[in-house]
């Protein structure tokens, strides 16, 4: 009797700290959302430069004449499916299994380099047509805008790299769980915030 | 099935479903720019409407929003957020007209 009571308290601890550990790990994720979110102002104040500025062309080259649209549908087309393959990575965690995680950590972070080379080809082909930062009020707010969202993207990569490191060698633990599901957030959110560089820049400047 | 095969299955769907849907939402606008079909006006606002529509699909698709059990603390961060966002960027267009 007393062991059956002795026993039930403890399941009832167990599940206690079960609970604990599952709260801590939301308000972590809340607490990296709010960062998302400043993220989101700050980037809010850099479209608000660029739509008071982007017809100030300082008798320089417009959007028109200088976005390819091939290069900005492909960087478009690249960050979606990383941000979809990033996605899979997280159900690779549900299954315990840090293979399938690994692998769709790698893709994703393949795509990523592949969006940041063919920006920074966009970027030296415009500097060497004459397009660069100190030619316009426009095209200062564009490569600060498109550049900050560029260093993200570059940050993310080598924050992917560096979860990939720590699951190979430590495997799926909780702390590599969470970690894994921050950085596909952050990724994620990259994807956002290029959704309306892709609209508000590259769409309405081919218009 | 196990329960959690199930959820797991149920968790790709999402991503498919979230994916699909920004494909679309992004070669509506394409082909709606490309081809100039709305005159300039309708064009900036259907595109724009499209860019929202998205963000939406990949919050609710992607994000993982109603796993966490403070997904109610979130969404009011993200509205103040997304508040902001709106009155920096919309005011300055605005106030540029004057």
């Amino acid at each position: 009797m007393e062991y059956a009571s002795k026993n039930k308290i403890k399941h009832i601890e167990d599940e206690h700290d079960h609970d604990h550990e599952h709260d801590e790990s939301s308000i972590k994720t809340f607490g990296f959302w709010v960062f998302l979110i400043t993220d989101l102002i700050l980037f809010a104040t850099l479209f608000a430069t660029y739509t008071v500025l982007r017809t100030r062309y300082n008798g320089g080259p417009t959007g028109e004449e200088l976005f390819e649209i091939p290069i900005f549908v492909a960087e478009t087309f690249i960050l979606l499916t990383s941000s979809f393959t990033s996605g899979l990575a997280t159900l690779g965690l549900k299954r315990k299994n840090p293979k399938i995680v690994i692998g769709w950590l790698i893709v994703t972070a393949i795509l990523g380099l592949a969006f940041i080379g063919l920006e920074i080809t966009e970027f030296t082909t415009l500097v060497e047509e004459g397009a660069a930062i100190s030619t316009s009020a426009f095209l200062s707010a564009f490569y600060v805008l498109v550049g900050t969202h560029g260093i993200h993207v570059s940050a993310g990569i080598i924050w992917m790299a560096s979860t990939i490191i720590q699951i190979a060698r430590y495997g799926i633990t909780k702390d590599t769980e969470h970690k894994t599901y921050i950085v596909t957030l952050y990724w994620h959110f990259l994807d956002v915030v290029w959704i309306f560089i892709f609209t508000v820049v590259y769409l309405i400047g081919v218009m | 099935m196990s329960k959690e095969n199930q959820e797991i299955q149920k968790d790709f769907n999402a991503y498919v479903i979230g994916f699909s849907l920004s494909i679309i939402l992004t070669i509506i606008p394409l082909v709606l720019v490309l081809y100039g079909m709305l005159d300039k006006t309708m064009l900036i606002i259907a595109i724009l409407l499209a860019a929202s529509l998205q963000f939406l699909v990949q919050i609710y698709y992607f994000m993982h929003l109603k796993e966490n059990k403070n997904r109610g603390y979130i969404l009011i961060t993200l509205a103040v957020g997304i508040i902001i966002a709106v009155t920096v960027v919309g005011g300055s267009a605005w106030v540029m007209n004057f």
